[in-house]
């Protein structure tokens, strides 16, 4: 029995196509408590909302474990793991695809509820709907209206009202916010810290935004083609970020301070194909440090103390 | 800034509406469909009472030599004329309504129960269970439909049910194409995802997702058909393989009118206006009964 909320070990996704094997998530373990977030960073197709996937076994682990709640939910016959759902739940980046058009917001709520048949009468679970819609700050009148009526804020509102609605221990938010309008990010990501704090729920948190991860969690884990590159608390990995991939996402930050200097990073070339990746530290070819050593071998993620992986040559 | 506020106004404004309601008002507004409406139900009503409306025995198949190809008019007792055995039009025309639209919609009905089915699986399971089905069904596309039906009718033998068989089993491969595409575009949509990551079955997203989603292309569909099925069923009643006289049937009488057309055209005039009729009714109804169960539509 492991005493964390989930633990993901030696995680892999591939993808057969015709060029060959796309490794979208390769070899990718971490842990993670009840009550915090793991923040999931990364660029376009580093397969950070794959991981998010397999967590969540929407996509099958092509190996590795995922233990939740100390059972190995890859290994759950089809049956168990739609019990298993009900303890874990997913928010979608798109609000807009995300919500089936037909549906009233009352219908779309209500949806994990009739798959859990969690009330006997219409009633009652209209009246959890109505609770659920109060939670995430919608006005009760919107019951019946549908999600196109809406702005983009709210229909994200109506996916984290479902992902709720039984009570989950862990919430994947697959880029929950970058769909959104700047001023509407704000107010949803202070909803879902303060559900944090009121339910007790843990997150995977997918993004690529630095600013949304840094507000929002406990933990960063920094992706590079299928692989983890660096993991530290959050405080730890803004104030001493080791990995050279990690120092070039941070200096490209903004910050709104005309007279602040920040030496830029820039990185060069482009992110290299993850088909038939070889065993070479993936990051060197855009890496201004990389030595032979680095295109010798795929480096570990290595303790540097203070709970801070990283996973370079270099240090 | 004024469209905002109206699309404000109407947000508010639809706050008590059920969803039923809202369904019944959209089609309501369009008035070709309300025109559909009445005149399927119309036929309707007259097929569902044809038996009361009208006496089968003295009316419908009572042979009347003397009184043979009347015109319209001519006679208070028969206001749409005689045929050329003396019957009188009207009722068979009202009795044969009983028979084309229950003959139509049945086949049509089997055909896209099946074609749901076999479309939805192959579809939503894609894979090895897609060619299978569908190479199946190709198969069964590759024999022309007309002659599969009187293989169907000559095989069981000539009566009104092996008609909706083969009139059915001629489209359920149309059909069932027609289906499974809907579904492999619905189901990409990423709340098809979502489903299955709330915890619903498999079964539960095909019925509660996926198939409303495709709801428009089956009415669509099935208006269209039940036209197409009312003529199919009509030609075959023509070369003696349907409905069997002294039956009436629309297609039938439409045939039978041909020697005389040129003195009665009426003959043939009032089948053929009684198909035209029903078919466009239900192609009225299918359309506004499409755009009124998308709420992506209203305006």
């Amino acid at each position: 029995m492991s005493e964390h909320l989930l633990e993901v070990n030696h995680l892999k996704k591939y993808f057969k196509t015709g060029k060959g094997t796309v490794q979208a998530v390769d070899d990718i373990s971490f842990t993670l408590d009840a009550g915090k977030t793991l923040g999931l960073v990364g660029e376009s197709g580093c397969g950070k909302s794959t991981t998010g996937r397999t967590i969540l076994r929407l996509l099958e682990p092509t190996d590795g474990q995922v233990i939740f709640e100390g059972k190995d939910i890859a290994k759950l016959k089809p049956a168990e793991m739609r019990r298993m759902r009900q303890e874990m739940q997913m928010i979608f980046q798109d609000p807009f695809s995300s919500l089936n058009p037909r549906k009233t917001v009352e219908e779309l709520i209500g949806e994990p509820l009739k798959w859990f048949k969690v009330h006997k009468t219409k009633a009652e679970q209209k009246e959890h709907v109505a609770k659920l819609m109060d939670i995430v700050g919608l006005a009760p009148r919107l019951a019946n209206v549908y999600p196109h009526e809406l702005d983009g804020g709210r229909r994200q509102r109506i996916g984290i009202a479902r992902a709720l609605a039984l009570d989950p221990k862990l919430i994947v938010c697959d880029e929950p916010v970058s769909a959104l309008d700047v001023s509407i990010q704000a107010q949803v990501l202070n909803l879902l810290k303060e559900l944090q704090k009121e339910y007790n729920i843990a997150y995977i948190f997918i993004t690529h935004d630095l600013s949304v991860v840094n507000h929002i969690s406990d933990d960063i884990a920094v992706m590079y083609l299928g692989q983890i590159v660096e993991k530290a608390p959050s405080k730890e990995l803004f104030t001493n970020p080791t990995h050279p991939y990690t120092k070039a996402l941070l200096s490209a930050i903004p910050i709104p301070d005309p007279d602040l200097q920040v030496e830029q990073i820039p990185l060069k070339g482009e992110i290299s194909s993850p088909i038939n990746m070889k065993r070479d530290c993936h990051f060197a070819a855009r890496c201004p440090y990389a030595t032979e050593v680095c295109l010798a071998s795929t480096p570990e993620l290595v303790d540097r103390g203070n709970e801070h992986f990283v996973a370079c040559h270099l240090f | 800034m004024s469209k905002k506020n109206k699309k404000a106004e109407t947000t508010t404004g639809r706050k008590n509406i059920s969803k039923r309601q809202d369904i019944t008002r959209r089609f309501l507004r369009n008035r070709n469909s309300v025109i559909g409406l009445v005149v399927t139900a119309i036929f309707v009503f007259v097929a569902l009472f044809a038996p009361i409306l009208v006496d089968y025995d003295t009316q419908v198949i009572q042979q009347d030599i003397p009184n043979r190809l009347l015109h319209p008019g001519e006679d208070p007792d028969h206001p749409l004329g005689t045929d050329e055995l003396g019957r009188d039009v009207m009722a068979r025309l009202i009795y044969a309504a009983k028979m084309s639209l229950a003959i139509g919609a049945m086949a049509v009905i089997i055909a896209i129960a099946i074609g749901v089915v076999i479309g939805a699986s192959a579809g939503y399971f894609g894979g090895r269970v897609d060619t299978i089905l569908m190479r199946i069904m190709e198969v069964l596309d590759g024999v022309p439909s007309f002659l599969m039906a009187l293989t169907i009718c000559a095989s069981l033998g000539a009566s009104v049910y092996t008609l909706m068989i083969a009139i059915a089993v001629g489209s359920i491969a149309a059909q069932s194409r027609i289906v499974r595409s809907a579904v492999l575009t619905v189901k990409n949509n990423e709340y098809v995802e979502a489903a299955k990551a709330m915890g619903a079955s498999d079964m539960q997203i095909i019925f509660y997702h996926i198939i409303p989603n495709c709801v428009g292309t089956i009415i669509v569909q099935f208006s269209v058909k039940i036209a197409g099925g009312i003529l199919h069923a009509s030609s075959l009643s023509f070369l003696g393989l349907g409905v069997q006289p002294p039956d009436p049937e629309w297609g039938a009488m439409l045939s039978g009118g041909r020697a005389y057309m040129l003195d009665n055209p009426t003959l043939t005039l009032f089948p053929g206006l009684c198909i035209m009729v029903v078919i466009l009714a239900f192609n009225m109804l299918g359309d506004g009964l499409r755009d009124s169960l998308d709420p992506r539509l209203k305006g």
